[in-house]
């Protein structure tokens, strides 16, 4: 593969090598969650859970980059350019991750919610690869998302009858099922207790991307080629 | 609510105080205890403990105004005593 500077990733080009667009999609899916829950760090609704909610994200941008690397390996190029020198219409994330939902408590939890039990369903399929490193990469992953699963579980168990918490659930759920491929979504409806739905595909962005990917490229734009 | 943490670094070892968190419920506080005190492996096991759940006691009982310091738990200094022991015999 040769070495470029930057990888140009026309929205819909299937690669030669197919896991190259998985691996994109599950970085930049990890990439713009841990981003958009990294919105939350300091403005939390209480102090512990301040420090717990930036830890999943933190944890999540520490996946992205080990997607990353295994789509650089085959890209030759590495998991910075991936990650910020893009074009946002290069990115593979479904449009779930994208959305900008702070100051809303109540929707931030039903995403993580939904976000979580639907990449345990992913992590699962990953764990039983075929290819040693991907397969081992999920196993890794999937210990930190155990963590994150549980604070996920523990907050829709509080917030369960809570309306506002409904209501998200509601709003979000076309948006969780967009993230998984078609044979995963009948274990999401079953998990979470719903009916399936149209749901909001990957492929499409929302109007939330640019602005995130604005603020999260301006540094290593405002100096192109710098070595930090 | 107020609960204090405790931490075994390793299996066998006493309990120590780590700290205190706020949460909502014994489950909150866990899953907050494992973040700040377990996730790295720094912790073999963890006690999560409601404030309200330990009694302080603020002014123990002292009775320490005989010279009985042999019965401290942390034993007591001999140099001193023995010193004087040999001045006495002439041996010093």
């Amino acid at each position: 593969m040769q070495v470029a500077d930057t990888v140009h990733l026309p929205r819909g080009k299937a690669f030669v090598n197919p896991d190259v667009d998985l691996f994109l999609q599950l970085a930049d899916d990890e990439l713009m969650l841990g981003w958009r829950n990294s919105e939350w760090t300091g403005i939390a609704p209480f102090l512990e859970e301040d420090v717990a909610f930036s830890s999943i994200a933190q944890t999540e941008i520490g996946h992205a980059r080990a997607w990353y690397e295994l789509a650089a390996e085959e890209l030759g190029t590495d998991a910075d350019a991936l990650a910020f020198d893009r074009e946002p219409d290069e990115y593979r994330c479904s449009p779930f991750v994208e959305l900008r939902l702070v100051p809303d408590w109540a929707r931030t939890i039903a995403r993580h919610w939904l976000y979580e039990t639907a990449d345990a369903i992913r992590i699962a399929d990953l764990k039983a690869s075929d290819d040693p490193s991907v397969a081992g990469l999920a196993e890794k992953i999937d210990r930190e998302e155990t963590y994150h699963r549980m604070h996920a579980d523990m907050w829709a168990e509080r917030l369960r009858d809570e309306p506002r918490f409904l209501a998200a659930v509601d709003d979000l759920w076309p948006y969780s099922l967009g993230m998984l491929r078609d044979s995963q979504r009948e274990q999401l409806c079953e998990r979470v207790g719903r009916d399936p739905v149209d749901a909001i595909e990957r492929g499409e962005h929302t109007e939330d991307l640019r602005p995130l990917w604005e603020d999260m490229t301006m540094v290593r734009r405002s100096v192109p080629g710098a070595t930090w | 609510m107020i609960y204090e943490i405790f931490r075994q670094e390793r299996e066998g070892q006493p309990f120590q105080h780590g700290g205190s968190l706020e949460a909502p419920s014994l489950a909150f506080a866990g899953a907050y205890a494992r973040e700040f005190y377990g996730r790295r492996d720094e912790s073999f096991a963890l006690w999560i403990v409601p404030r309200e759940a330990v009694e302080e006691i603020r002014e123990p009982y002292v009775a320490d105004v005989f010279d009985r310091d042999y019965r401290r738990v942390d034993g007591y200094s001999l140099k001193v005593k023995l010193k004087e022991a040999r001045e006495r015999a002439g041996t010093a």
